[in-house]
């Protein structure tokens, strides 16, 4: 690669590239042509589901399809709410599961990450492998009978059957004993236990403070899987009013002609809030996703 | 100073039992809404029960429930046929894919490396269904973005001959586990770039320069200097490849409209799972599935485990 000039000097070679050859000789600029005519590829779907948003049926149908945005978003949203009465109405469920699954994530997973992390009891390293042995459970063993349990508890058709079973994951705890072992200083807590505070008292004002990077991570995780959680609602939800996004979406299916215009709105509205989280915090969300796996 | 911040002596549960409190959040929920349904699910796989009427008409079925899913459920062996199918076509190109590119974004570029690898790993936390449900416009025969793609490819001077001349119908059976697999890739192999580079990115500097200063080439540094490295990522990330892509159930049921596409080329093992269950009311037959399943990721991951797990 390029980086062989001193050598090249040295041996009495100098050759004088300009600084732009020497950057950029030939195999780099294919591979890098590759790459990122690959990352715009990846964008593509998200780019068309943006365009076709603002165009009606007739101009997607057409031979070739629309590559820059149209002027029907306006008709769209209101097909869409033509074909799905409650929407926005699915998109405040969706808030809503998704939030309260987040904050209690972080309340439950800290507090257990602190107890595994901080804390000295009998039995400790033992349970804490059966956090993460749980994680290996597949999903899908427990949908027929999770609807059966919801059913007896009479949450059938409620979202705290999304809620409450998600309160507390088992990545979550492993993310916050990680962070909370190698970040909270020892000393710290000895200190304020020496001065009396209560164990509570030391989580809640002196590791949470601490471990807000941490949290910040988690909560991003937590919230987009909630967001996009589709097995879930579909065994468990049955009115179109309390539909989540992803169900709502997903009724638009079938039943005649498919308002692709329409559809891609509503779609649009899904990805919209993910795509400004990532944006915003992309490295960290990635950093969060990766650091189990690199440990 | 934090005598204060303390709550009243007698309020205050002894110490030694904090630390149990602290964790029983999870091993409660888990406890009602994992292990129970577990346990509850392996005796679901030994009766036979008409769900509507009541816990009183189970009846004793023994191993009944595995042997009919295993010898006359035609649609388990043609959903595990299209799983297997999509495993292997949707995750090996991820990984023969991603591996090379978390090199490449590793050593060439710089300063779009974040961007770059944003975009590709964008897909992965979208939510599953509305990319679908996108998908399903793109892929549309007579209409869709792709084929038109795929038109204009062919017009091209010397590659074109690579592109099919006739566009191609995604709902016929032959060509609906391709679109899934197309799909699948698109997903994941952000995912699994992201972790390769960042296995990378812990390998030690050192490493990359000796190789340079003894002039070792780039492909020669990657096969045999970065890739044995790397092998312990490779496991992992196989591992998490072959549990997914076995129970995939969000995209071919998104893509297929839940049918599984014509000819049920594009029913996964979840997917029959749940229509057994749900459609068909057949709980028991179901769970005894979802164990077999089960047996088969278990199976999978512990050859995987002797294949690439060892260290040698």
């Amino acid at each position: 690669m390029s980086t062989l000039l001193p050598t090249q000097a040295g041996s009495g070679r100098a050759v004088p590239l300009s600084g732009w050859r020497r950057r950029w000789p030939l195999p780099r600029v294919i591979g890098h042509a590759i790459v990122i005519a690959g990352a715009l590829l990846m964008f593509a779907p998200f780019y068309l589901m943006m365009v076709f948003a603002t165009h009606t049926n007739a101009e997607i149908l057409s031979v070739p399809p629309p590559l820059w945005f149209g002027d029907a978003l306006r008709d769209n949203l209101s097909l869409l709410l033509e074909r799905l009465p409650f929407f926005w109405r699915n998109l405040g469920w969706s808030f809503y599961v998704a939030g309260a699954v987040t904050v209690l994530n972080l309340l439950l997973c800290s507090l257990a990450g602190h107890a595994f992390a901080l804390l000295d009891f009998p039995g400790r390293d033992r349970l804490f492998a059966v956090v993460l042995a749980t994680m290996l459970l597949p999903g899908f063993l427990g949908m027929v009978p999770t609807v059966l349990t919801m059913a007896w508890l009479g949450w059938l058709n409620e979202h705290k059957a999304l809620i409450v079973p998600g309160a507390c994951g088992a990545l979550g705890i492993f993310m916050m004993r990680q962070y909370i072992g190698s970040t909270v200083p020892r000393e710290l807590v000895d200190a304020a236990r020496l001065d009396g505070c209560g164990e509570f008292g030391i989580f809640w004002r002196i590791v949470l403070p601490l471990t807000l990077p941490a949290l910040g991570t988690l909560g991003l995780i937590t919230f987009i899987g909630s967001w996009n959680n589709f097995m879930g609602p579909l065994v468990v939800i049955r009115d179109m009013d309390l539909y989540t996004v992803p169900l709502a979406l997903r009724a638009l299916q079938g039943s005649g002609q498919t308002p692709w215009g329409a559809l891609c709105a509503g779609a649009a509205v899904a990805v919209l809030p993910l795509l400004l989280l990532f944006v915003v915090a992309s490295r960290r969300l990635i950093d969060g996703l990766t650091a189990g796996a690199v440990k | 100073m934090t005598r204060r911040l303390t709550w009243p002596h007698r309020w205050r549960m002894p110490r030694r039992w904090m630390p149990y409190l602290f964790i029983s959040p999870f091993f409660v929920l888990f406890a009602a809404f994992g292990l129970f349904p577990l346990l509850f699910s392996i005796v679901l796989s030994l009766h036979n029960w008409d769900a509507s009427a009541g816990l009183g008409a189970m009846q004793w079925a023994g191993l009944d429930n595995y042997v009919y899913a295993l010898t006359r459920d035609d649609g388990l062996r043609a959903s595990l046929f299209n799983t297997l199918w999509l495993a292997l076509a949707g995750c090996v190109p991820q990984h023969l894919v991603a591996l090379p590119l978390a090199y490449y974004l590793h050593t060439a570029f710089r300063r779009w490396r974040n961007g770059v690898v944003g975009l590709y790993f964008l897909p992965f936390i979208t939510s599953t269904v509305a990319v679908s449900l996108v998908f399903s416009a793109l892929f549309s025969k007579d209409f869709g973005a792709i084929n038109a793609a795929l038109r204009g490819l062919h017009e091209l001077p010397l590659l074109g001959a690579l592109f099919p001349s006739a566009p191609i119908d995604w709902d016929q059976a032959e060509n609906t586990r391709w679109m899934i697999a197309i799909v699948v890739f698109w997903r994941y192999v952000g995912w699994n770039t992201v972790l390769y580079l960042s296995a990378i990115q812990t390998l030690p500097r050192d490493l990359f320069e000796a190789a340079r200063v003894d002039g070792v080439s780039e492909r020669q540094t990657f096969l045999h200097i970065v890739l044995p490295q790397l092998r312990p990522m490779i496991f992992f990330a196989v591992t998490l490849a072959i549990i997914g892509s076995l129970q995939l159930f969000e995209e071919p049921f998104i893509l297929t409209s839940g049918t599984g596409g014509s000819g049920q080329a594009g029913k996964t093992v979840a997917m029959h799972l749940y229509t057994v269950a749900f459609t068909d009311g057949d709980f028991g037959t179901a769970s005894a599935i979802a164990w077999l399943l089960f047996l088969l990721i278990a199976a999978a991951t512990w050859l995987n485990n002797r294949l690439l797990g060892r260290q040698r």
